[in-house]
């Protein structure tokens, strides 16, 4: 017994792993491609329909191009870029702290991101709150900025803006981490020896140095930026109370599968959306890779 | 120690040693940033101590008045539309959130080992797919997940709570890549001591990565413990769910006036760990995270 357990311990040990990763990964995403091509709705049997699914996604369903489609690039554009940009940024200027500041600071920084799913909406909630009681209302109303108190949560105005700031706010986790440690451990005789070869200020600094010193970690944080966009979808549907978000002002792709899947049980026109969101992350890590591509 | 020798005088650039005016600049920007990054926390931290008078007065108060724990004993004091009482879900999470740690770590372990020191044919392959597995949205496919638990007889089963939450990708790279920063000849001379696998990763591996392994051991206890999925989708039974779940149904249409108060204070009982662990490691996240690195 003992003999055959070393014998075939790379199986052995792989096995756990590899029985979950394909239960729950793999299989999952083949599911989803193989429903996208039926018309399953969970009570008759799945007929195939081939690309009809995919067709009426992209001509007839005026929700996903009117609103999901645009409402998920700004999203992505704002939490996924503009949240990489600040991470690098608030990271590179953590580096320049001394260690004790640095460590206050990062512990401070990160903590939002340690409030997903449910705390983050009772938390701003407190702040949108549609009455006047509400923190945001009162000191608007306080200022004479606003003669009413506004629902901010439930406004199709609203809703996206509320959205990309409190994803901003907790986005700043194990991504941003590699990050600053990526930079804080650069090697800083090579900060010397680039200015004894003639880098003059801080900004080349970073482009000569920093960024390409720190470029694999950089990447790590640039796939955790991508996923954690498409995978906080349920943030709109957990400020405003519903999904469908209100007039599908904050409906993003993710919140439009759970709409078509948990809620019309369209399973099948729903895994169609699934895979269309899945190829999108694909494309993006992979842009993502090429643009940090390190050839060492 | 020679290190910081070398560099004593260093106090301006990357990672400095002292204090210098010319940090000061950045330090005006961060304070700033800092402090509306805490805010919220900040708010949800007095909210959950005010009485309910404070917390319906207009103009609201930022700071508590009369602190109180009112909230708290109210929390645990209401039982759920069904009868369960709070501390069933706090138990369920506990217990899950345990499970689900302790699972992670050790599957992690193993397979980043084997992936990072044992030689075999589809190794390469293996690791490529598991940085695949990165870029996977599990939300996206939540309704094919759905059937997987179904089949696989998870349904309305506490082990709900922690089997589909033992896949982490970024966990096995993680430990991957700082298992590879130990020397090869560490472990050949462990091999021909006649270890084997299993006692390698216990009496060496383990020890060794251990800042690896608390950096992922935190991340998937920031996961498990907010976890609402298994609740919500996968079982019917009260008495299984968790306490994040039960927290969303306080700020729902259940709660009411008074779920505001409570809702605050289970939303503190949630954060209160996650804080207190990462403020207690976050030495050896840092470690961790400089072999993140994707080349």
């Amino acid at each position: 017994m003992k003999k055959f357990l070393n014998k075939h311990s790379v199986p052995i040990l792989l096995f756990p792993y590899a029985v979950l990763f394909i239960l729950f990964i793999i299989i999952p995403t083949i599911a989803a491609i193989g429903l996208s091509f039926t018309d399953f709705n969970t009570i008759q049997m799945p007929n195939f329909v081939g690309l009809k699914n995919y067709i009426s996604l992209f001509t007839n369903d005026s929700v996903f191009m009117q609103k999901v489609l645009p409402n998920t690039i700004v999203y992505a554009i704002f939490t996924g870029i503009g949240g990489y940009v600040l991470s690098f940024i608030l990271a590179w200027m953590l580096a320049q702290m001394t260690r004790p500041v640095r460590t206050v600071l990062t512990i401070i920084i990160y903590a939002p991101s340690m409030t997903g799913g449910v705390m983050l909406s009772t938390i701003w909630t407190v702040i949108f709150n549609g009455d006047k009681s509400g923190y945001l209302n009162a000191l608007m109303l306080k200022l004479g900025l606003i003669d009413q108190p506004v629902a901010w949560a439930q406004s199709d105005k609203y809703l996206l803006s509320i959205m990309i700031i409190v994803t901003l706010w907790s986005s700043m986790g194990i991504g941003f981490l590699a990050m600053l440690s990526g930079i804080t451990n650069g090697n800083t005789e090579l900060y010397e020896a680039g200015y004894i070869d003639g880098i003059k200020n801080r900004f080349q600094e970073i482009i000569y140095i920093t960024i390409p010193l720190a470029k694999p970690q950089m990447l790590f944080g640039a796939i955790m930026a991508i996923v954690n966009t498409f995978q906080a979808g349920g943030v709109g549907t957990a400020l405003s109370g519903s999904n469908p978000t209100p007039n599908y002002a904050g409906q993003l792709i993710g919140t439009h599968i759970e709409d078509y899947g948990f809620l019309r049980y369209e399973m099948g026109y729903s895994a169609a959306i699934s895979v269309v969101m899945l190829i999108f992350v694909y494309a993006m890590s992979e842009g993502a890779k090429k643009l940090f591509s390190s050839d060492d | 120690m020679s290190r910081k020798k070398k560099t004593a005088l260093r106090s301006g650039g990357i990672n400095p040693d002292h204090f210098n005016k010319s940090q000061f600049k950045f330090l005006l920007i961060l304070a700033p940033i800092c402090f509306v990054m805490a805010l919220p926390l900040v708010f949800i931290f007095f909210n959950a101590f005010k009485p309910i008078d404070e917390l319906f007065a207009y103009p609201p108060r930022f700071y508590v008045k009369n602190p109180t724990w009112e909230n708290f004993s109210d929390l645990f004091a209401m039982a759920s539309d069904t009868d369960v009482p709070a501390v069933r879900y706090l138990f369920n999470s506990i217990v899950s959130t345990a499970a689900v740690v302790i699972l992670t770590v050790v599957i992690s372990v193993c397979t980043g080992y084997v992936l990072s020191k044992k030689n075999f044919r589809a190794k390469k392959l293996l690791f490529t797919i598991n940085t695949l597995g990165m870029m996977f949205a599990s939300a996206a496919v939540a309704i094919p997940r759905y059937f997987v638990i179904v089949y696989t007889g998870l349904q309305d089963n506490f082990f709900a709570n922690i089997i589909p939450l033992l896949v982490a990708p970024t966990g096995v790279f993680l430990i991957k890549q700082n298992i590879d920063q130990m020397p090869d000849a560490l472990i050949e001379a462990a091999v021909i001591d006649g270890a084997s696998d299993y006692k390698i990763i216990s009496k060496i591996v383990f020890p060794l990565v251990s800042p690896a392994v608390a950096t992922v051991a935190i991340t998937t206890f920031q996961m498990a413990w907010g976890a609402t999925e298994a609740s919500t989708l996968y079982i019917d039974s009260e008495a299984l769910k968790t306490f994040p779940f039960y927290i969303n149904s306080l700020t729902g249409s259940a709660g009411g006036i008074a779920g505001v108060g409570m809702a605050a204070a289970a939303t503190l009982i949630l954060f209160l760990p996650n804080l207190i662990i990462f403020i207690i490691m976050q030495s050896r996240v840092m470690n961790t995270m400089m072999h993140s690195g994707i080349k």
